[in-house]
């Protein structure tokens, strides 16, 4: 077997709530419980439960906006939860993520050429704005955009539009591992569909790895070559995408998979 | 005579000067016991005709500006102010997407369900707080007598939602508007949620309007359908004729962009484009931008709703000639 890019091992990531009058004495929420997965190279894993059952919550630990109560994530072999900031910046270009709006967090009033050219300059992948606009066109062109959309600014952008910005922004800087939380979620299904068939070619085209989290399983089965399913900061079941769709042990799985609606096609006109 | 009936509805809004046409010449009618589903992308009018019906249509920059609603007979439009709010919350009732924006936050959740009781019944503030409590039994909310005392952010999303059907059901409504009721609920529990309002129109009777962008949950629900594409339904038949037979090319291409989780393809049949915001000013069918069956005639002609099979009734120049 090859050597995974990311392996995450029993990674427990908890919170302590302050004492409130309204929520009474103090918490321990216990976000992630353990968890352990790996993700090869090229491959996409998808983590999948209900709200609150501490997908995000991985996701955010991976990219340091978490501090991990305990366990390890290697990348490429280094574990990289225990290094200091200094240590982990090499690592940012590698590793991005993908949010549901990316575009909620950022500067209304820098233009897209803005937004998708400084990460080139403070990464050292372009060293003139004429290298950088030139990298920038050809990227909104793979996301399907036209080139000229650089000048204009975020709140002329559809969701859709806004998605495929995001991920240029993030494919720009080539990457080794995306993770990707409720990228596609707050889409209309025609849109979605769209940039759903996006990521999954760029992420063919590309080799990227990615951590897919999503709270909806048939997203997750069009996208995924692994699924993890999680539920209270535990992964109950992972395995390969077939046999987590087709034949899933668990029975909180089971649970998952037969209450989506599902439309019923072809019935006989009576 | 049904006990709903929508006809030729039109909703303007008034945006920079401009009266723009959000809904057009809507149709359509739901009886008791009858379960009808509104399904379409976002902004394509769901709300607008629920909230039109509700009457809660106020101000001056959303306005209905043509066609009638008749609920049991009456002309909805033509009532007084009082007459209307004696039927609102008392007849009909209307379940809205995120409990959390229309439960207060500093009120127990029973003495919310009570005053609602109240306002349209009369009874004591003992009587109306078993009520309360027998409701919440009612939508399976455990220890009741409990619960009626908890604040809304005491309970989950699910049960939260439970107390808004609750309180919809407070005063026996013949129709119930539900918009996009279960849309921020996880899967599980919009099962629960689905199941239960149809168990309380098994013993109700109850008719009801279920607002949906979700087919699998219009298919699971509801008894017939119509399709909204930017203002306008395009398709609206019995729900399984329309699963037998989708006749519009929107409706199709919606049904080929939802990822299954029962098979696996390669790339989804997406729709190309996107839905046409208010402003772009359209000629002929509204769909022409997308549709991969246009022809001249589309760009300048809108279709009129033809019957494509009795019962089966959609607004396309070549309606059945959707590829299979
Ligand atoms: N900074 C924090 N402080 C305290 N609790 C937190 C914090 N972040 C998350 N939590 C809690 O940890 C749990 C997991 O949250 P997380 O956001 O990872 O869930 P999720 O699976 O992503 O859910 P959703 O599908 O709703 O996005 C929840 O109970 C949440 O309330
Ligand atoms: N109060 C309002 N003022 C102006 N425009 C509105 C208002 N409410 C809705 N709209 C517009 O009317 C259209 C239909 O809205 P809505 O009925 O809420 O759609 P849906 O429920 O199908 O998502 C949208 O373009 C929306 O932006
Ligand atoms: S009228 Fe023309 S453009 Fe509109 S749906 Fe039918 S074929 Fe497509
Ligand atoms: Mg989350
Ligand atoms: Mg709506």
């Amino acid at each position: 077997m090859t050597e995974p890019l990311l392996r995450v091992i029993d990674l427990k990531t908890h919170f302590r709530t302050k004492a409130s009058w309204m929520f009474g004495e103090k918490q321990l929420i216990k976000a992630v419980d353990g968890v352990s997965f790996d993700i090869a190279p090229g491959e996409v894993l998808s983590l999948v439960g209900e709200s609150g059952c501490g997908k995000s919550t991985v996701g955010r630990t991976l990219t340091h906006l978490e501090q991990a109560t305990s366990g390890r994530a290697l990348f490429e072999g280094r574990d990289f939860l225990v290094m200091s900031p200094n240590e982990f910046r090499p690592l940012r270009r590698e590793i991005q993520m993908i949010f549901q709006d990316p575009f909620a967090s950022l500067n209304p009033r820098l233009k897209i050429e803005q937004t998708l050219g400084e990460p080139l300059f403070i990464h050292g992948l372009c060293k003139t704005w004429d290298e950088a606009r030139a990298k920038i066109a050809v990227m909104l062109e793979t996301v399907g955009m036209d080139p000229l959309v650089m000048k204009r600014h975020p709140h002329e952008f559809s969701g859709g539009q806004r998605q495929r910005i995001g991920i240029a922004r993030v494919m720009i800087l080539k990457p080794k591992l995306v993770i990707a939380d409720e990228a596609v979620s707050a889409l209309d299904v025609s849109i979605q569909a769209q940039v759903l068939n996006l990521l999954k070619k760029l992420q063919q085209d590309s080799g990227v790895s990615m951590l897919f989290i999503s709270h909806d399983l048939g997203v997750v089965r069009h996208i995924s070559d692994q699924v993890a399913v999680m539920h209270e900061g535990k992964i109950v079941e992972i395995g390969r995408k077939r046999q987590i769709f087709e034949a899933p042990q668990h029975e909180y799985t089971r649970k998952l998979l037969e209450s989506i609606p599902r439309v019923k096609i072809g019935k006989e006109v009576a | 005579m049904a006990l709903l009936e929508v006809q030729d509805l039109e909703i303007a809004v008034r945006t920079k000067g401009k009266l723009l046409p959000v809904v057009q010449g809507v149709s359509f009618d739901v009886d008791d016991n009858e379960t009808l589903g509104i399904v379409g992308e976002s902004g394509c009018g769901k709300s607008l005709t629920a909230l039109a019906i509700m009457g809660l249509l106020g101000g001056t920059t959303v306005r209905i500006t043509g066609g009638n609603i008749r609920f049991d007979g009456m002309d909805l439009l033509t009532l007084s102010d009082g007459e209307r709010r004696s039927i609102m919350g008392n007849r009909m009732a209307m379940i809205f997407q995120e409990p959390m924006t229309s439960l207060n936050p500093v009120y127990r959740i029973g003495d919310q369900i009570i005053e609602n009781i109240r306002q349209h019944q009369k009874m004591t503030n003992a009587q109306a707080r078993d009520r309360a409590v027998e409701l919440l039994s009612l939508v399976r909310i455990p220890n009741p007598s409990e619960r009626v005392d908890s604040f809304p952010h005491q309970m989950s999303g699910g049960q939260r939602q439970r107390v808004m059907i609750a309180m919809a059901l407070s005063c026996d409504p013949k129709l119930l508007i539900a918009d996009e009721p279960t849309t921020a609920l996880d899967v599980t529990v919009q099962k629960e949620v689905l199941d239960l309002m149809a168990d309380l129109q098994t013993r109700m009777g109850t008719a009801i309007v279920l607002i949906s962008h979700d087919l699998g949950v219009i298919s699971e629900t509801c008894d017939k359908v119509a399709v909204m594409y930017r203002g306008r339904v395009v398709e609206a038949a019995a729900t399984e004729n329309l699963f037998a037979e989708l006749a519009h090319p929107y409706t199709r291409g919606l049904l080929n962009s939802i990822p299954v989780v029962d098979s696996d393809v390669d790339w989804l049949e997406a729709i190309p484009g996107r839905v046409p915001t208010l402003e772009e000013e359209l000629t002929g069918c509204a769909f022409h931008p997308r549709c991969a069956l246009v022809t001249k005639l589309c760009a300048t002609s809108v279709p009129q709703e033809t019957e494509y099979k009795p019962g089966h009734s959609v607004r396309c120049h070549f309606s059945g000639k959707v590829a299979p």
